[in-house]
């Protein structure tokens, strides 16, 4: 591969153009000019785990992307259907990959061209300092996986190139069941702490009275998996053990989706909870406590996001 | 007859300057704030908005001062009933109780402290605007019955009620208050807390489809425990929430309030008391222990 695209440079598209960057032409698409101009003038630095500052291209302008063999879509959800709207006639023969949250982000690349899509999620986390800084934080792996009729060839080296970069990725034949698995962690605790203001502390995993935070993170947990068993998705990890192990360590960890709240912004509801809701429609599950945090969440947008 | 108002927030004020306009009621107000109790001797208590009053009455902070009285009406938010009473239960060995509280499980705790009680549902509400102002936004009706485990007398109910009524705070006695009260705790636990969690109004929550269909799943839930207990209700919460969106589609639940000032909120006597009578009857409510484990979480947030 010679020329990669990345698609929004938040922390987690910042970290791939500025490692991809290392090995492979770089061309970054961002929404600001100011931005783009940033990254052009001054290249992309990295600090944290990793430190160096590498050069790159950027833009506002998808027709001036030119050629590229692989695009990665690393906008946030709530930008993802303005972005793949812009990609649409351009990047001819490249692969896109997408790395939201939620489920559902390769639906919405695939209504704007029959590009290769390759399905992954990302555990790694990094910080913007600004335009054209960003903070490689939590060093851990992207999961990649073949969508549709993707080759897993296709996988597999995309999967080398970004660990030639020097992060972190693994190739699965079928990404499905590591998706669902943090589909469900998500959709659990990031709406429970946007509507208590919780960080991802011991509330989550407290069990035994009536009132518990604990039973209802289990019971979300439980109807989750009920919809993975009817999707006939096995899952990669137990959502309530991920719940339990992550409430464990030191700090803890404030939800992108209570940050949002916190700032006035949009949240990722609708394709986080909003797709465990969808996939229980489809299979026929009910879910009744998905559907009123999924309501609750959207309303509190309504209120601090308008206002 | 002298009668002493527990609590003289938005509500209890509200009772209380009423009552302080007959001639043949002696009123006294037990409230903790200092700053309102000492406005209140000092210049009477004044109401203002749905209309203007100002009462002449006794209030104090220490308990120890109230003499006996004849009935007590109790208006302190549910969470601080028990000390309320185990404070002034003195005064009310001859007399009779009542509650005019939000949620269920109120006269349970007065009952502890006093021998006979009466349950209270009451509609008018206000706010305070400050020490010894009382902003009263809501007219309403109020209406009070015997608490049957530990029961005021008949003549008891009657006698406050028409004093009441006589003041300008009308009130009905009945034989069996406990299908109001649950009529109007449902209203409250189906509403309150959805407004809470998300900072909208009543209104706004209606409006919007998928927190008007979680209002009526909480609902239903409410109205199987009610059924399993044995409460006829007296209206349908269904449509009282549909009345408030029309009439008061701005109006920000007091729970709302609480956690915009980061106070506890009633949530223990409204949703964690249907769960709680859920469990005694076997009646599931998971949609109303999902909000009761919600609001206690974020009362959590903030220490």
């Amino acid at each position: 591969m010679s020329r990669v695209c990345i698609v929004g440079a938040g922390a987690i598209g910042s970290l791939y153009a500025a490692h991809l960057a290392q090995v492979t032409d770089v061309v970054v698409l961002a929404r600001r000019e100011e931005h783009a101009r940033a990254l052009r003038e001054e290249g992309l630095r990295v600090t944290g785990r990793h430190e160096f500052t590498a050069t790159l291209e950027a833009t506002t302008e998808p027709a001036e992307l030119g050629a590229a063999d692989l695009c990665i879509v690393a906008t946030k959800a709530t930008h993802l259907e303005q972005a793949a709207s812009t990609l649409e006639g351009h990047l001819p023969g490249a692969t896109v990959m997408t790395v939201q949250n939620g489920l559902g982000a390769e639906e919405v690349v695939r209504r704007y061209g029959d590009w290769p899509l390759i399905s992954a999620v990302t555990f790694m986390s990094g910080n913007r300092r600004g335009d054209a800084e960003v903070e490689y934080i939590l060093d851990t792996e992207t999961w990649l996986g073949p969508y549709g009729d993707t080759a897993y060839d296709t996988v597999a080296r995309t999967v080398d190139l970004i660990v030639r970069s020097g992060l972190k990725a693994r190739a699965f034949e079928d990404l499905r069941p590591a998706q669902w698995s943090k589909l469900i962690f998500n959709a659990t605790v990031n709406s429970v702490s946007a509507l208590t203001h919780l960080p991802h502390d011991a509330h989550f995993a407290d069990r035994g009275r009536l009132d518990s935070l604990g039973d209802l993170v289990h019971d979300l947990v439980e109807e989750g998996k009920r919809v993975a068993a009817a999707a006939g998705v096995g899952l990669h990890d137990d959502p309530w053990e991920m719940n339990v192990l992550a409430t464990q360590r030191g700090s803890a960890h404030v939800p992108s989706m209570l940050e949002d709240i916190e700032a006035g912004r949009a949240t990722e509801i609708d394709l986080i909870t909003g797709a465990v809701v969808r996939e229980a429609g489809r299979a026929g599950i009910p879910v009744p406590l998905h559907e009123a945090l999924y309501a609750l969440v959207r309303a509190k947008e309504l209120a601090c996001v308008s206002r | 007859m002298r009668v002493a108002v527990i609590g003289c927030g938005a509500v209890g004020s509200l009772f209380a300057a009423h009552l302080a306009q007959l001639d043949d009621v002696e009123v006294w107000a037990y409230d903790l704030a200092q700053e309102h109790v000492d406005a209140i001797n000092e210049n009477g208590l004044r109401l203002s908005g749905v209309g203007d009053v100002v009462g002449q009455l006794r209030a104090t902070s220490d308990a120890a001062e109230l003499p006996a009285c004849e009935f007590g009406i109790v208006a302190v938010k549910s969470m601080h009933t028990n000390a309320a009473l185990a404070a002034t239960a003195q005064a009310f060995v001859d007399g009779a109780v009542c509650s005019v509280q939000n949620g269920i499980g109120n006269e349970e705790l007065v009952a502890r402290h006093v021998d006979r009680v009466m349950r209270g549902t009451t509609f008018p509400a206000g706010h305070v605007i400050e020490p010894g102002h009382v902003g009263w936004d809501t007219a309403g009706d109020t209406w009070i019955g015997p608490f049957e485990p530990q029961p005021a007398a008949a003549d008891e109910v009657e006698r406050l009620a028409e004093a009441l009524t006589r003041a300008g705070m009308p009130t009905r006695g009945l034989a069996d208050a406990r299908g109001a009260q649950w009529t109007k705790a449902i209203f409250n636990a189906s509403t309150n807390p959805v407004g809470a969690l998300t900072g909208l109004a009543h209104g706004e929550i209606c409006d919007f489809e998928p927190t008007r269909r979680l209002i009526s799943g909480l609902i239903d839930e409410c109205k199987a425990v009610a059924d399993a207990v044995g409460i006829e209700l007296d209206h349908d919460p269904e449509d009282m929430v549909d009345h408030a969106a029309r009439v008061a589609h701005d109006h920000k639940a007091s729970m709302t309030q609480d956690v915009l000032a980061h106070r506890q909120t009633e949530i223990d006597f409204l949703n964690g008391a249907i769960v709680g009578h859920g469990e005694e009857e076997g009646v599931p409510t998971p949609l109303n222990r999902a909000i009761w484990a919600l609001v206690k979480a974020l009362e959590d947030s903030w220490s």
